[in-house]
C-alpha cells in the first residue's frame, strides 16, 4: 500500500500543477486556454513533447515487448524513433509553426482547410483523426487503473483507480489548458528520466549484477535468442520505420508544435530528442530483456512457463487456449513486478509514481481533440461567431469534461486487448495520414480531392486489416499465409497482427495513402494562384516580379 | 549541393539503422552485459544527435522565422 501512497502524492502534485498554471495570471480566450498563447519556453517544449510523446506504451509496453522478443524492441520502437521524430519536427515541425503563427491556425485541420481551399473535407480529415485519437484516450485510463490496482498490492481495485487517474487528468486539462498539461508533462518527464536510472542500478544489483544475469541467459538456449535479434526477420524491423511517421500527423503533437514561443526552441528539441529517447529507452529495453532471469518472482515464470507451453503446443491448441496462454504471458508489468522483488519499498513508490506519469500521458491527446472539436468544428461552423470566444473556451472545457466521463465508462466495460488493438491501428492510421502533411507544406500541385483520397484510404486501410484480423485467427507460431499469388505470401496472418509480403501494413498503408493523394491530385484541378502564393514563398517572389 | 548533400547523409543514416550484420549474435558484449545489437543502436542513437545538430547548423529554414516576424 505504501507504494500507492506515494502514486496519490504524485497525483496531488500533478493536480497542483494543472491548478497553479490556472491560477498564474495570463492572458484568456481560445488561443491562451488551447495553445498557452504560443509562448511555451525552449525547456519546457522539449520536456513536454518528449513527455507527449512517452505513453504508457513505452514504459511498460517496451519492457513488456522485449521480455518475449528480446534486445530488438530498441531497434524497433526506439532508434527508429530517434531518427524520424526529430526529422519530422525539423522538416514538419517548423513549417506548421511558421504557418501557425502567421495565420493564426491552432489546428492541422484549420491548415489543410486553408491551403487545399476546401470546407467539408477538412471536416471528413477531422472525424478519422478523432476516431483514431479516442481509443488512445481510452487505455490511457485503462492503465491508470491497472496500474494503481498493481501498486497497491489490490487494495485499490481497477474501477476506482481509473477513476481516481481520469479525475485527476480531467482536472487539470479542464483548469489549465495547455498551459497545465505541458507543465504536467515536463514534470513527468524529468521524473522519468531520473527514476529510470535509478530504477536500472537497483533491479541489477537486486539481481546479482547484470554481468551475471546476461551470462545466465546466454547460457540457456531458450533465452539466449532473447540477446540477439533472430526472433524478427529483418523486413519486419524494416517496416517498423515507418511507424514513427505517425508521429507528427498525431493531431495532438501538430498542435503542440504551435506552442513554441520562438522557432529556435525547435533547434535544441531535434537535437536533445534521439538522447531522451536513449535514456528512456535503454534500460525499460534492458530491464524487460533481464526480467527473463528473474525466475523467483512467481508472475514472472508464469509468464515464462506460458510463452513455453504455446511455442511447444501451440499448432495442437484451439484458439481460446492459445488466447488464454497469450493473456498469461501479458508482460506489460514485468518492471512493475522487477519493483517490487528488488527495489525497497519507498523507492517502488517513486517509480511506481513515475510509471504512473506514463500512464497518464492521455493528458494531450484529451486536449487536443477538444481543441480540434472547438475550432475545427464548433468555431467553424458559426459557434464562436454567434456565441463569442469565452463560449467557445468553456465549451472546449465541457468536452473535456464528457470525453473524460465517456472513457472511464468504456474503459469499465471493455476488455484492454480491444484497445490494445485499436491503439495499433491508430499508429498505422496516422502514419498513412502523413503523407498529407508533406504534401500540403511541399507540393504545390496537391489538391483537396487528393488529400480526402488519401484519407479516405486511409480509413478504409484502418478498417480492412481490423476485419481481417477480426475473421482471421492468429497463427500460433510462425505466420500463416491467408493470400498466395505466384509462391509469394501476400497477406500472412501473424500471432499479434497481420503481415503484408511480410512487412508490417503500415508500408503499404502509408505507401497507398500518398500513391491517391498524388494520383487524384494531378486528375483534379489545383488550388487558386492566391493560395498558393501563400504557402510558398518563390511563387510569391515570381508573383511580385511579374508585377513590377 | 549542400542540401543534396545532407538529404544523402540522412538517407545513408536510415539505411545504417538497418544493421543486418549483428543479427544472430550477442558477441561482444559491451561492459560485459550489454549485447552488440543493443550497443549499436545505443550508439546509433547518439549518431542521430550529432545528425541533428549538423542539419540545424547547416540547413536550418531560418527564412521562415524571418517571414513570420516580417508579416507581424
Amino acid at each position: 500500500m505504501i507504494p500507492a501512497l506515494f502514486v496519490f502524492v504524485y497525483l496531488g502534485v500533478v493536480l497542483y500543477i494543472g491548478i497553479f498554471a490556472f491560477r498564474r495570471p495570463h492572458p484568456s480566450g481560445a488561443e491562451d486556454y488551447f495553445l498557452a498563447s504560443r509562448s511555451l519556453g525552449p525547456f519546457v517544449f522539449l520536456l513536454s513533447l518528449f513527455g507527449t510523446n512517452m505513453t504508457a506504451f513505452t514504459i511498460l509496453g517496451s519492457s513488456g515487448h522485449a521480455f518475449h522478443n528480446g534486445i530488438v524492441t530498441y531497434g524497433l520502437m526506439a532508434s527508429s524513433s530517434a531518427l524520424i521524430i526529430p526529422l519530422t519536427l525539423f522538416v514538419i515541425g517548423t513549417r506548421i509553426w511558421a504557418l501557425g503563427k502567421k495565420h493564426g491556425f491552432m489546428t492541422p485541420v484549420q491548415m489543410f482547410r486553408d491551403r487545399w481551399d476546401c470546407a467539408h473535407i477538412g471536416t471528413v480529415i477531422f472525424a478519422v483523426q478523432a476516431a483514431l485519437l479516442v481509443p488512445y484516450i481510452i487505455i490511457g485510463v485503462m492503465g491508470g487503473g491497472t496500474v494503481l490496482e498493481a501498486v497497491s498490492g489490490g487494495v485499490v481495485p481497477y474501477w476506482l483507480g481509473g477513476a481516481v487517474v481520469a479525475l485527476t487528468v480531467m482536472s487539470y486539462v479542464f483548469f489549465g489548458g495547455m498551459r497545465g498539461t505541458a507543465w504536467v508533462n515536463t514534470f513527468q518527464t524529468i521524473l522519468f528520466l531520473c527514476f529510470g536510472a535509478a530504477a536500472l542500478l537497483l533491479i541489477g544489483s537486486g539481481m546479482g549484477g547484470f554481468e551475471k544475469a546476461i551470462q545466465d541467459l546466454l547460457a540457456s538456449p531458450a533465452t539466449a535468442s532473447l540477446l540477439t535479434r533472430e526472433r524478427v526477420p529483418p523486413l519486419f524491423f524494416l517496416s517498423y520505420t515507418f511507424i514513427p511517421l505517425s508521429s507528427i500527423a498525431f493531431p495532438h503533437i501538430a498542435i503542440f508544435c504551435l506552442t513554441a514561443r520562438h522557432m529556435n526552441q525547435f533547434k535544441r528539441t531535434v537535437v536533445l530528442y534521439p538522447l531522451c529517447i536513449l535514456a528512456i529507452w535503454l534500460p525499460c529495453v534492458f530491464l524487460g530483456v533481464a526480467a527473463n532471469r528473474a525466475t523467483d518472482v512467481v508472475k514472472i515464470r508464469e509468464k515464462i512457463e506460458a510463452r513455453s507451453e504455446l511455442r511447444r503446443e501451440g499448432a495442437s491448441l484451439t484458439a481460446q487456449q492459445r488466447a488464454e496462454l497469450r493473456a498469461k504471458m501479458a508482460a506489460d508489468d514485468v518492471v512493475l513486478l522487477l519493483l517490487d522483488k528488488y527495489a525497497p519499498l519507498w523507492l517502488a513508490g517513486l517509480l511506481g509514481a513515475g510509471i504512473m506519469a506514463a500512464v497518464m500521458a492521455s493528458d494531450s491527446q484529451i486536449l487536443a481533440l477538444s481543441t480540434m472539436f472547438t475550432e475545427d468544428v464548433f468555431a467553424f461552423y458559426g459557434g464562436k461567431e454567434r456565441f463569442g470566444e469565452s463560449v467557445q473556451v468553456h465549451t472546449g472545457r465541457l468536452f473535456v469534461i464528457l470525453l473524460t466521463v465517456v472513457a472511464y465508462l468504456v474503459a469499465l466495460g471493455t476488455p484492454a486487448s480491444i484497445f490494445d488493438l485499436a491503439v495499433q491501428y491508430a499508429f498505422s492510421g496516422y502514419s498513412a495520414l502523413s503523407p498529407l502533411l508533406f504534401a500540403a507544406l511541399f507540393w504545390k500541385r496537391s489538391t483537396k480531392w487528393g488529400a480526402l483520397a488519401a484519407t479516405v484510404w486511409t480509413a478504409a486501410s484502418v478498417i480492412g486489416v481490423a476485419i481481417f484480423q477480426a475473421l482471421a485467427p492468429a497463427a500460433a507460431g510462425a505466420p500463416v499465409a491467408v493470400w498466395r499469388w505466384g509462391g509469394w505470401d501476400l497477406v500472412s496472418r501473424t500471432a499479434n497482427g497481420t503481415a503484408v509480403l511480410g512487412l508490417l501494413p503500415v508500408v503499404p498503408m502509408t505507401l497507398g495513402s500518398a500513391l491517391v493523394l498524388v494520383a487524384v491530385s494531378l486528375i483534379t484541378r489545383r488550388p487558386s494562384a492566391e493560395t498558393l502564393c501563400r504557402y510558398f514563398q518563390d511563387l510569391r517572389k515570381q508573383a511580385v516580379t511579374s508585377l513590377r | 549541393m549542400k542540401g543534396f548533400a545532407l538529404t544523402l547523409a540522412v538517407a545513408v543514416y536510415w539505411t545504417l539503422h538497418q544493421d543486418f550484420w549483428f543479427w544472430r549474435t550477442a558477441h561482444p558484449l559491451a561492459f560485459g552485459f550489454l549485447p552488440v545489437g543493443l550497443t549499436y543502436h545505443a550508439l546509433y542513437s547518439l549518431g542521430i544527435s550529432l545528425l541533428m545538430f549538423l542539419l540545424v547548423k547547416l540547413a536550418w529554414p531560418g527564412e521562415l522565422e524571418r517571414e513570420v516576424d516580417s508579416s507581424n
